[in-house]
C-alpha cells in the first residue's frame, strides 16, 4: 500500500522520545503507588471484622488500577508507533525504500492464523467435543444423530477447505509490488459447478430430515402397543406432571377452573380426570412408547430433555403433543457414561421469566416392573377438598390406590373405581 | 459554494430541487438538520457507533455474570443501584441486559448504523447523484432513529427497568407485566422505540429505492452499478416490504398491552388469577416477528456482503469474480428470506407439516449464500491483494460467514433443531454468521470510506491491530459455544449454577467471558483511531485506494451537490482492475473506451458491432501492442 505523507513533522525525533518517557514515568508512579495503597486496604478490611456497608475504598482503587493498567498499556502501544513512526520517517528521509512490509507480514499473519486456527479447531472438537451429551436415549433421537453426524463430516469439511483456500490465497497472492493480478472476471462453468454440487447436497440433506422429521411427528398408532400418556403444565417456575391413572386416559382441565386448591383447573366432573395421579418426578418405562401432552398455564415454555433429543414449546391455549419411545434406562446410562450420578433432566428452554434458569425435573427411565410398582404409589390429584368443592361424595375410609396402571387391566380397576363411588 | 452551477445537468436529476444550496448554511443546519446525504451517513455512523459501544458494554456486564455467578463486583451496585445489590445482577436485570443488547446490536447498529451510514453516503456518491430523492425525508429518517435509541436508552432509567422477554419480545411474557417487571413501563417504550425505528427505516429504505431507480448519472445502467449498490437497492427493498408486517405485529400487541384485546393471549392464568382473554395464540406473534425477523437478518447481512465485494475487488487489483452471479445470488437471497421464516419456529407445536416446508425454503438459500462465498475465494485467487485494514476485515468477514453460514444447515435442518433450538448453538451461529459478519463488513466500510467520509485518512497500523486483536477474539468467544449448546444448555440462562451437568462448563464460560473483556477493550483502538483521524489525521488524496467507482471522483471537499460543475458520465463496469493491455491496474467507471483501445475486450462492448468494427480496425493497426486475453 501507498503511503501518503503531505506533512512532514520537523519536531525532533529526542524531542518525541523525552516527553514520552516522562508521560511513562508518571503514569508508572501513579500506578504502582496506588497498587501498594490498594495492598494496603486489603490488609485492613482483612483483619476488621465484616462491616455491613462495603468499604468502596479499595474498590474504587482496585478499579483505578485496572483504569491505569489499560491506559499504560495504551502508552506502551503508542509509544510502539511513534517509534514505528520514527524509524519508517527517517527511513524516508534517506532515501531507503519502506522500512516494514506490512503487507507481507499480515499476509503471514493469516497463514499462520490458518495453522493455529485448525490446531484450535482440532483441539475444540476433540476436548470440547467430548464434554457433549451421551447417545441418544430414545428411537427418533438415534436417527438425528446419524444425520447429525453426516452433517458435521459434510460441514467440517467445507468448513476446513473453504478456510484453508481462503488463508493461503492471502498469503500466497499478498502483493510484492512488482506483480499484476490475473484479470478473471467470471466463468460460467465454474459458477454452475459449485452453484450445483452445494444444491445436491443440501438436496440430500433435506430429503433426509424431511424423512426423519415426519417420522417424529406422524405416528402411526399402533393398537397393540398404545403409548402411555402423560400430561405436562408448565407454569412460572414449575412444571407439574399428570398421569393418566388406572383407566389410561387423563381427564378433562379447563383454566377457568383453577383455584388454590386445584391449581391445574382439573374438571373432576370428567370421569377420566378421578384417578388422575400427581408425580413429582417423571418416571417413564423403557421401550414403550410415550405420549407427552403439553400445556401452558401463563407463559410459553419450552419441554426440553436433551438426553432424549425432545424439544416442544408448551403454549398457553394451545395443547401440543410429543411422542417418543426412550430406549436406555437411567441405571443403564449410569454405566455406559461411567457417571454414578447421571440424571436425566427436564428443562425449560423458552425465556420464560426470572427463574427461567431453574426450572428443572428429575426424569427416570426404568422397566416396567419399576414402573407398575412406582405409578401405584402416586397420590391422586382428587382430595377431599377438592371432592366437597366439586360435590362429589367423600369416601370414609381412604380410596384404595388402584393397584395398576397397565392399560390392560382398565375394566377392573374402572369397577372398583365406581364402587369406591357409590360408597 | 453558491457558486456551483447545479442548472446544467443534463441528466434525469435536473429537475431537482436545490434551492437550500444557496441559502447560508447554519450550525444547525450544517450539523443537526443537515439534509445533506454525506452528513447524515456520518449522524447514522457515529450514532451507531455509541450505540454499539453501549450495547456492548451491555454484554461485558451479563458476560460477567456468566462467568463468575458466585462472586460480588461492588463497583456494579455504585453503578446499577438495585439491579445489582451486593454487586450482583438480578436475574429480571440479566434478562432485561440481554434483551437490550440484542435490540440495540440488531437494530440500532447492524440495520440503522450499517445501511444508514453506507446507502446514504455511498448510494448518491456511486450513482452519480447531487443527493438523496427526498434529502427532507432523509433528515427526517436520522432524527426519528435518534428518537428511537433515546426512547430505547431511557427504558434503563424507570422504576420497573427496560424489557426483558428476549430481543424477539414474545408473548405472553412480553404482554404481562405480572410477568416480568420488564413487561411494564419498560416493554411500552421498546414498543413505541419500535414503531419510530420502522417509521426511519421505511423513509431510508423508499428514499434507496427511488433513487437507486431514479437518480443514475447518465450510463450507469443497473448492470454498471457496484455490487455495494445493489446490496443496499435489495436491503431496501427487504426492508419495505418486511417492516411493515412487524408494526402490524407492534400494534396488534399494544393493544393487548393497553386496550384488552386478544389477539396473542389466550387461556392464561397468573398464579390463581385467571385472565379474561380467550382465542388469542401466542404464535400468531412469532409468525408476524420472523417473517420481519429473518428478512431482517438479511437486511443486516447484505449491505457488509456487498461492502466487502467492493472492498475485495479493490485490494485484489481484481475483478470481483461473477459480478452477475453475486447479483442473482443477492436476489435470490432477497426473494427467499420471505418464505423462510417458520424455521425459527420448528419446535412451537406448529403444524408438523408446515416445518417440513420450511426446512426446504430454508436449505435452499443456503444455495446463493454459498455461492457468494465461492465468489469472493475466486476473486482473491491470483490476486494482487493490499492488505488495508478494510480488507482485512472484509477476509474477516468472508471466514465468519462461512464459520455460521455452517451451522445455519444443522439448525435449517428441522429434526436437528429439535435438540438445538434455543440453546447456545443458535447463539454461536448468529454471532458468527450475523453478528461477527456483519461488524466486520461495517468495519471494513468505515475504513474503506473514511477518507470519502472526513477528508482524512485513518492510522493503518492501529487498524491492523484492531483486525488482528478483534479477529481472534471473536473466534474465542463465539466458537466453544457451540459445544454448550451441543451438550443442551439453553440460551438466556442467568446462571449454571443450578444444574449438576452445566458446571463443567463453567471454566468455558470464565474465558469467553475473558475473551469477550480483551475484544472490548480493542474497540479502543478503533474509537481513538476513528475520533482522532477526524481531526488530526493525515489528509486523503483524491483517490486513497486507487478505486474505480464514482464517489472517488468526487472532491475531497465536502460540498453540497457532491461534484462542481457536470455529474461525470458512466462508461464502464466498476471492475475494471489489472486489464490486460492497461496502464494502469484501474480504469475508472469515468474513462470512455475511446481511451483505453489498448485494453478493450469484445465483451465490453455488450453487441454493439459499431464499437466493436471501430476497435477491430484499431488493433489491426497496432498488432504488436494488444495483448488479448479472450
Ligand atoms: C446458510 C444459511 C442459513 C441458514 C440455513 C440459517 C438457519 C437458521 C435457523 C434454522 C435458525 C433458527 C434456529 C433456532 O432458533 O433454533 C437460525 C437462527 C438465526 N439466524 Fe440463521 N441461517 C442462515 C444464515 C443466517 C444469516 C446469513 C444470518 C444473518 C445475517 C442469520 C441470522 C440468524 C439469527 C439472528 C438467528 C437467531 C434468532 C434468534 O432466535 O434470536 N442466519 N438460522
Ligand atoms: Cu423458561
Ligand atoms: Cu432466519
Amino acid at each position: 500500500m501507498k503511503v501518503h505523507r503531505t506533512t512532514f513533522k520537523k519536531m525532533s525525533l529526542k524531542n518525541i522520545i523525552i516527553t514520552k518517557a516522562t508521560a511513562v514515568l508518571t503514569v508508572i508512579f501513579t500506578v504502582f503507588s496506588s497498587m501498594s495503597v490498594f495492598a494496603q486496604e486489603v490488609g485492613a478490611t482483612a483483619s476488621a471484622a465484616p462491616a455491613k456497608a462495603v468499604d468502596m475504598e479499595p474498590i474504587y482503587k482496585s478499579t483505578l488500577f485496572y483504569v491505569l493498567l489499560f491506559l499504560l498499556l495504551c502508552l506502551f502501544i503508542g509509544i510502539i508507533g511513534k517509534a514505528l513512526k520514527v524509524y519508517e520517517l527517517t527511513r524516508e528521509t534517506q532515501g531507503k525504500p519502506e522500512g516494514i512490509n506490512w503487507n507481507k507480514i499480515n499476509g503471514v499473519l493469516f497463514a499462520a492464523f490458518l495453522v493455529v486456527g485448525l490446531y484450535g479447531v482440532y483441539w475444540e472438537y476433540t476436548v470440547h467435543g467430548n464434554m457433549l451429551l451421551p447417545e441418544a436415549a430414545s428411537e427418533h433421537g438415534k436417527r438425528i444423530d446419524e444425520m447429525f453426524n453426516i452433517t458435521l463430516i459434510i460441514t467440517t469439511i467445507v468448513f476446513i477447505v473453504t478456510h484453508i483456500i481462503l488463508f493461503t490465497f492471502a498469503y500466497i497472492y499478498k502483493s510484492t509490488g512488482n506483480r499484476k493480478a490475473y484479470y478473471y472476471p467470471h466463468n460460467n462453468a465454474l459458477e454452475r459447478i459449485w452453484t450445483v454440487i452445494p444444491a445436491l447436497v443440501l438436496t440430500v440433506l433435506v430429503l433426509m430430515g424431511f424423512l426423519t422429521w415426519r417420522s417424529i411427528f406422524h405416528k402411526v398408532q399402533d393398537p397393540n402397543n398404545q403409548p402411555l400418556s402423560i400430561e405436562v403444565t408448565s407454569s412460572q417456575f414449575q412444571w407439574d406432571f399428570r398421569y393418566p391413572g388406572a383407566d389410561g386416559v387423563i381427564g378433562v382441565k379447563n383454566y377457568k377452573k383453577i383455584t388454590s386448591i386445584n391449581a391445574l383447573g382439573i374438571d373432576f366432573n370428567d370421569k377420566n380426570s378421578l384417578d388422575d395421579q400427581l408425580a413429582d418426578e417423571l418416571v417413564i418405562p423403557v421401550n414403550k412408547p410415550v405420549r407427552f401432552v403439553l400445556t401452558s398455564k401463563d407463559v410459553l415454555h419450552s419441554f426440553y430433555m436433551p438426553h432424549f433429543r425432545v424439544q416442544l414449546n408448551t403454549v398457553p391455549g394451545m395443547t401440543s403433543y410429543f411422542e417418543f419411545t426412550p430406549t436406555i434406562t437411567s441405571d443403564e446410562m449410569k454405566i455406559k457414561t461411567n457417571d454414578p450420578s447421571f440424571k436425566y433432566i427436564l428443562l425449560c428452554a423458552k425465556i420464560c421469566g426470572t427463574n427461567h434458569y431453574n426450572m428443572q425435573k428429575t426424569v427416570r427411565v426404568v422397566s416396567q416392573e419399576e414402573y407398575n410398582a412406582w405409578v401405584v404409589k402416586q397420590t391422586t390429584y382428587l382430595t377431599n377438598d377438592l371432592r366437597k368443592a366439586f360435590n362429589l361424595p367423600i369416601p370414609i375410609e381412604p380410596v384404595a390406590v388402584p393397584a395398576t396402571a397397565d392399560t390392560t387391566a382398565t375394566k377392573i380397576t374402572e369397577q372398583t373405581n365406581q364402587l369406591a363411588f357409590k360408597k | 459554494m453558491s457558486t456551483i452551477n447545479l442548472q446544467d445537468t443534463p441528466h434525469i436529476d435536473n429537475h431537482d430541487d436545490h434551492a437550500h444550496g444557496h441559502h447560508h448554511e447554519t450550525f444547525l443546519t450544517k450539523y443537526v438538520f443537515s439534509q445533506d446525504h454525506k452528513m447524515i451517513a456520518k449522524q447514522f455512523l457515529i450514532t451507531g457507533i455509541i450505540m454499539a459501544v453501549i450495547a456492548m458494554g451491555l454484554s461485558i456486564l451479563f458476560r460477567l455474570q456468566l462467568a463468575w455467578p458466585d462472586k460480588s463486583f461492588p463497583i456494579l451496585e455504585t453503578f446499577l443501584g438495585k439491579w445489582a445489590e451486593g454487586g450482583r445482577i438480578k436475574p429480571d436485570f440479566y434478562l432485561a441486559l440481554v434483551t437490550i443488547h440484542g435490540t440495540i446490536m440488531v437494530f440500532f447498529v447492524l440495520t440503522a448504523g450499517l445501511s444508514g451510514t453506507f446507502s446514504n453516503l455511498l448510494i448518491p456518491l456511486q450513482l452519480g447523484a447531487r443527493d438523496m430523492a427526498s434529502p427532507f425525508l432523509n433528515m427526517l429518517s436520522y432524527w426519528f432513529f435518534f428518537l428511537a435509541c433515546t426512547i430505547m436508552m431511557a427504558s434503563f432509567f424507570i422504576q420497573t427497568g427496560p424489557a426483558s422477554a428476549g430481543w424477539t419480545v414474545y408473548p405472553p411474557l412480553s404482554a404481562l407485566p405480572t410477568a416480568i417487571a420488564g413487561s411494564g413501563l419498560g416493554m411500552t417504550m421498546w414498543l413505541i422505540s419500535m414503531v419510530l425505528f420502522v417509521a426511519s427505516s421505511l423513509m431510508g429504505g423508499i428514499n434507496y429505492v427511488s433513487t437507486v431507480l431514479n437518480m443514475r448519472t447518465k450510463g450507469m445502467d443497473l448492470w454498471k452499478m457496484p455490487l455495494t449498490i445493489w446490496a443496499f437497492f435489495l436491503t431496501a427493498i427487504l426492508g419495505i416490504l418486511s417492516f411493515p408486517v412487524l408494526v402490524a405485529g407492534v400494534v396488534l400487541l399494544v393493544f393487548d398491552r393497553s386496550v384488552g384485546t386478544s389477539f396473542y393471549l389466550s387461556d392464561i392464568v397468573m398464579g390463581t388469577q385467571i385472565l379474561p382473554n380467550e382465542g388469542g395464540s401466542p404464535i400468531l406473534w412469532q409468525h408476524l416477528f420472523w417473517f420481519l425477523g429473518h428478512p431482517e437478518v438479511y437486511i443486516v447481512i447484505m449491505p457488509a456482503l456487498g461492502i466487502s465485494s467492493e472492498v475485495i475487488s479493490v485490494n485484489s487489483r481484481k475483478p470481483i469474480f461473477g459480478y452477475h452471479a453475486m447479483i442473482y445470488s443477492l436476489i435470490g437471497i432477497t426473494l427467499l428470506s420471505f418464505i423462510v421464516w417458520g424455521h425459527h419456529m420448528f419446535v412451537t407445536g406448529m403444524n408438523p407439516l408446515l416445518g417440513g416446508v420450511f426446512m426446504i425454503t430454508t436449505l435452499i438459500i443456503a444455495v446463493p449464500s454459498a455461492v457468494k462465498t465461492f465468489n469472493y475465494l475466486a476473486t482473491l485467487w491470483r490476486g494482487n491483494i493490499r492488505f488495508t485494514p478494510a480488507m482485512l476485515f472484509a477476509i474477516g468477514l468472508v471466514s465468519f460467514f462461512i464459520s455460521g453460514g455452517l451451522t445455519g444447515i444443522f439448525l435449517g435442518n428441522a429434526s436437528l433443531d429439535i435438540n438445538l433450538h434455543d440453546t447456545y448453538f443458535v447463539v454461536a451461529h448468529f454471532h458468527l454468521v450475523m453478528g461477527s459478519a456483519a461488524i466486520f463488513g461495517m468495519l471494513a466500510g468505515v475504513y474503506h470510506w473514511f477518507p470519502r467520509m472526513f477528508g482524512k485518512m485513518m492510522n493503518a497500523k492501529l487498524g491492523y491491530l484492531h483486525f488482528w486483536l478483534t479477529f481472534i477474539t471473536a473466534y474465542l468467544v463465539f466458537f466453544p459455544l457451540h459445544f454448550l449448546g451441543l451438550d443442551g444448555v439453553p440460551r438466556r440462562y442467568y446462571a449454571f449454577t443450578e444444574f449438576e451437568f452445566m458446571q463443567k462448563w463453567l471454566t468455558v464460560n470464565v474465558f469467553v467471558t475473558w475473551s469477550a473483556i480483551i475484544a472490548a477493550l480493542a474497540q479502543v483502538a478503533f474509537l481513538f483511531n476513528f475520533f482522532y483521524s477526524i481531526f488530526k489525521g493525515k489528509p486523503a488524496p483524491q483517490n486513497p485506494w486507487e478505486a474505480n467507482t464514482l464517489e472517488w471522483t468526487a472532491p475531497v471537499e465536502h460540498l453540497h451537490g457532491n461534484w462542481p460543475g457536470e455529474i461525470p458520465t458512466v462508461y464502464r463496469w466498476p471492475y475494471d482492475y489489472s486489464k490486460p493491455g492497461a496502464a494502469q491496474d484501474f480504469i475508472p467507471q469515468t474513462v470512455p473506451f475511446s481511451q483505453t483501445m489498448s485494453s478493450n475486450l469484445v465483451h465490453d462492448f455488450e453487441g454493439n458491432t459499431e464499437a466493436e468494427q471501430i476497435q477491430k480496425d484499431w488493433e489491426l493497426k497496432n498488432v504488436p501492442v494488444v495483448e488479448k486475453a479472450e
